[in-house]
């Protein structure tokens, strides 16, 4: 069985665990994920490694509550454990030959960027983080970011901590002001890397993002998670999640990831009357 | 005396307007007395062609003369011998092209019902058995066998059986492999699979599920860990898309995926946690054995209307019959002769936000006709100029194949694959190009059937055996 070892609420809506797994710590790298289940009759969800620790054994996962498996997870607490824990999957991030990077994350994204900007960091790469917010209550991961980043720079959408903005806005500012990164690594909700790769492509910088599609196995077995990039299908789950970010198809991807949008709200709203029933 | 009758003794099933809206077993099993006089048909050839079309040549007149004398238990046995998973066999092999393609109460009218037999033999087995397994001493030596589907199993079983102490890596949360994600609950229950697993759990099989080998755990390190052989049987998990314009909207599914979804992760329940489009019209491509799968759980998942679009004819349709039938009468229908070419979605110009967007419509196929025969004397079909029409569906399943899934080829050194990835394998013994490293199943052949699976493992396990015994000397 897969134990919590720790539990931490980052925000409000974002918590984070430390996982039991040491099979899976053993082998992990920044860019790869897992996929999990709650419990015997739960759904298969793919979460990014956020970090690890060979030694302890352990695999830090950070999730936002946003659908019912999210909610179940979060009921959960040190000691207890899950189901099902299964990884590391997908490619490692190529970090290779980077002298200097900028990454971006935006809201929870910023659990996936972070484990890459700090191995970028610890490779001897000159890392500047850009770290996007909608606001002071969601920021998270601060204190890890400014360990790993030579600059790092925090947005907020309504300006409540750092500066008011988007991370796009903060990126071009850098770019403009003479610096040169060999790429960019961007991670965040899709239209936040959409409009990321749409300015870096203006100055031909390379960019790599993550993409988190709808998932079942994780092997490559089903094809749910497939991707148009520079126009052939790419699985997420085997050729990814990493994917040059200029050749991605984004409002595909965004069609595809909203398809069982009504069920995904209606089981989250069924699992809320449930644990508030149970709390009773 | 024995039963001259010409035709087999029919299956007991659900009638068609029923089974279509459950996922109950479709065929309900023989009764005893249904058994003993089917059993009375075999002529008990000398000769006995049968076992020669059998892939793992289950001595069948013997276990059919147990029938006959009632000693359901003691035709058990016999199957078992040479059969490690024989309630799901007599479920899904094509007897129809092996065994009872054989039989010679075939020439004259139907064979003997040996996969109905042979699954009333299991079931009995299941029902009364009450002795426990025998676990075999241990030999101590240690394999490890990667995929629970069954090549794997019957690897294992056979191995474990000689006293092997045996692991099973399995990728998934649940073991069975394609028995379990893919082949439906109303053709094969997942209880009896269940029963199969735990049956190896007894004899002292250890599976091990979440395991991707390849990721988790390479085969060096299996060997370093003093696996002293490994079997490979990973399936053949890549699906195939038909690379036309659309097969990204929202509402095509590989068959895969549909399977899987359906299968594997419940959603054919009332309130799934995993979801599936359901209703709606529903459009599979493809004609084999997986798309009648595909086709006949969309029915019963509450489609109005199912399609199989398939570019050749019946003749050419490579399901088997009862499939085909099963389809024909539970109210699929056949598009024979018909070939995609694009993939339709809905798009509202002025909403980019409309939920809908980028939602399946139809499917614009191509009339075929049949042209010259290929290589393999199959005639390849040839579009017929002018002859498009959309056809209105909500959902397309794409059930046109697999292909081995890469993850250990790209893992291990030495192992080496032909030019559709399948591994390269000594069919005498199922040795790859790694020394110590035996594969077999759809992760050599690509997509074939259960019992060729089974029938790979255990020559594998026979060739492991030797390997490891003539090492140990």
């Amino acid at each position: 069985m897969y134990r919590i070892l720790r539990k931490k609420e980052l925000n409000p809506t974002v918590t984070l665990m430390d996982i039991e797994a040491p099979l899976v710590a053993k082998k992990a790298e920044p860019g790869q994920f897992i996929i999990l289940r709650v419990d015997e009759a739960g759904e298969r969800i793919p979460l990014t490694v956020a970090d690890f620790d060979r030694e302890k054994g352990t695999v830090t996962i950070i999730f936002q509550i946003v659908g019912a498996t999210t909610k179940k997870l979060n009921t959960l607490n040190e000691g207890d454990s899950l189901h099902d824990f299964v990884g590391p999957l997908g490619t490692p991030s190529h970090v290779e030959g980077l002298k200097k990077v900028a990454v971006v994350g935006g809201g929870v994204g910023c659990a996936i960027a972070y484990p890459i900007a700090k191995k970028l960091h610890g490779l001897g790469a000159e890392v500047h983080s850009v770290v996007g917010f909608r606001n002071k209550d969601l920021v998270i991961l601060e204190d890890e970011f400014k360990a790993a980043s030579d600059k790092l720079v925090m947005m907020t959408d309504d300006g409540s901590y750092g500066s008011k903005g988007l991370v796009t806005n903060a990126l071009k500012e850098l770019i403009d002001s003479g610096e040169q990164y060999d790429e960019v690594i961007a991670i965040g909700p899709l239209i936040m890397m959409k409009f990321v790769c749409q300015l870096t492509k203006e100055y031909g910088i390379k960019t790599v993002v993550s993409m988190n599609p709808i998932m079942i196995d994780g092997t490559g077995m089903c094809g749910g998670c497939r991707l148009t990039v520079g126009g052939q299908t790419k699985f997420a789950c085997v050729d990814g999640p990493d994917f040059d970010g200029h050749e991605v198809d984004f409002d595909e991807a965004m069609e595809r990831g909203s398809m069982y949008r009504d069920f995904e709200r209606h089981a989250y709203e069924e699992t809320c009357n449930l644990l508030n029933k149970e709390v009773k | 005396m024995p039963n001259m009758s010409l035709k087999k003794n029919p299956m007991p099933s659900q009638a068609a307007d029923v089974r279509n809206k459950n996922f109950l077993e479709v065929a309900l099993g023989y009764s005893e007395e249904q058994a003993v006089d089917e059993a009375n048909r075999c002529l008990n050839c000398k000769n006995k062609p049968c076992v020669g079309g059998c892939p793992v040549n289950i001595d069948i007149p013997a276990f059919i003369a147990r029938i006959r004398e009632r000693d359901f238990e003691g035709a058990y046995q016999i199957i078992t011998k040479s059969s490690s998973l024989p309630a799901v066999c007599g479920r899904v092999c094509p007897q129809e092209t092996q065994c009872e393609h054989k039989c010679v109460r075939g020439i004259k009218g139907e064979p003997v019902a040996i996969g109905r037999l042979e699954r009333f033999v299991a079931d009995w087995h299941n029902a009364h058995a009450t002795e426990a397994v025998q676990k075999p001493a241990p030999n101590g030596h240690k394999v490890a066998v990667i995929g629970s589907g069954p090549s794997g199993l019957t690897c294992a079983g056979d191995l474990a059986k000689k006293g092997y102490s045996v692991t099973v890596f399995e990728a998934l949360h649940t073991a069975g492999g394609v028995l379990v994600y893919g082949i439906p609950e109303f053709r094969l229950p997942k209880s009896i699979v269940q029963k199969e697993v735990d049956t190896l759990s007894e004899l002292g099989v250890d599976v091990e599920t979440n395991m991707v080998i390849g990721k988790v755990l390479s085969i060096d390190e299996l060997f370093e860990m003093g696996y002293e052989a490994v079997f490979v049987g990973s399936g053949a998990g890549l699906p195939r898309f038909m690379g036309i314009p659309g097969e990204s909207l929202k509402g095509v599914y590989s068959a895969n995926e549909f399977l899987t979804r359906s299968n594997l992760m419940k959603a054919y329940l009332d309130d799934p946690v995993t979801p599936i489009s359901k209703g709606g019209k529903v459009a599979v491509v493809g004609g084999g054995n997986v798309a009648m799968d595909a086709a006949r759980t969309a029915l019963r998942l509450g489609a109005e209307k199912v399609y199989i679009v398939y570019r050749r004819s019946m003749e050419e349709l490579p399901a088997r019959r009862e499939e085909v039938e099963h389809a024909q009468e539970e109210g699929v229908e056949f598009l024979l002769l018909n070939n995609p070419v694009e993939v339709l979605g809905y798009h509202n110009p002025d909403d980019k936000r409309d939920p809908k967007n980028g939602c399946v419509t139809g499917i614009r196929c191509i009339r075929m006709e049949l042209g010259e025969p290929d290589e393999k004397g199959r005639r390849r079909p040839v579009e017929i100029p002018g002859s498009e029409f959309v056809l209105d569906v909500d959902t397309v399943v794409i059930a046109i194949g697999t292909s081995p899934n890469p993850l250990i080829k790209s893992t291990t050194k030495g192992l080496e694959v032909n030019k559709h990835g399948g591994f390269i394998v000594n069919e005498e013994t199922g040795a790859t190009t790694r020394d110590g490293v035996f594969a077999g199943g759809d992760a050599v052949t690509g997509a074939a059937t259960v019992i060729s699976a089974m029938g790979a493992g255990k020559t594998a396990a026979a060739a492991i055996d030797e390997y490891i015994q003539s090492k140990a000397k």
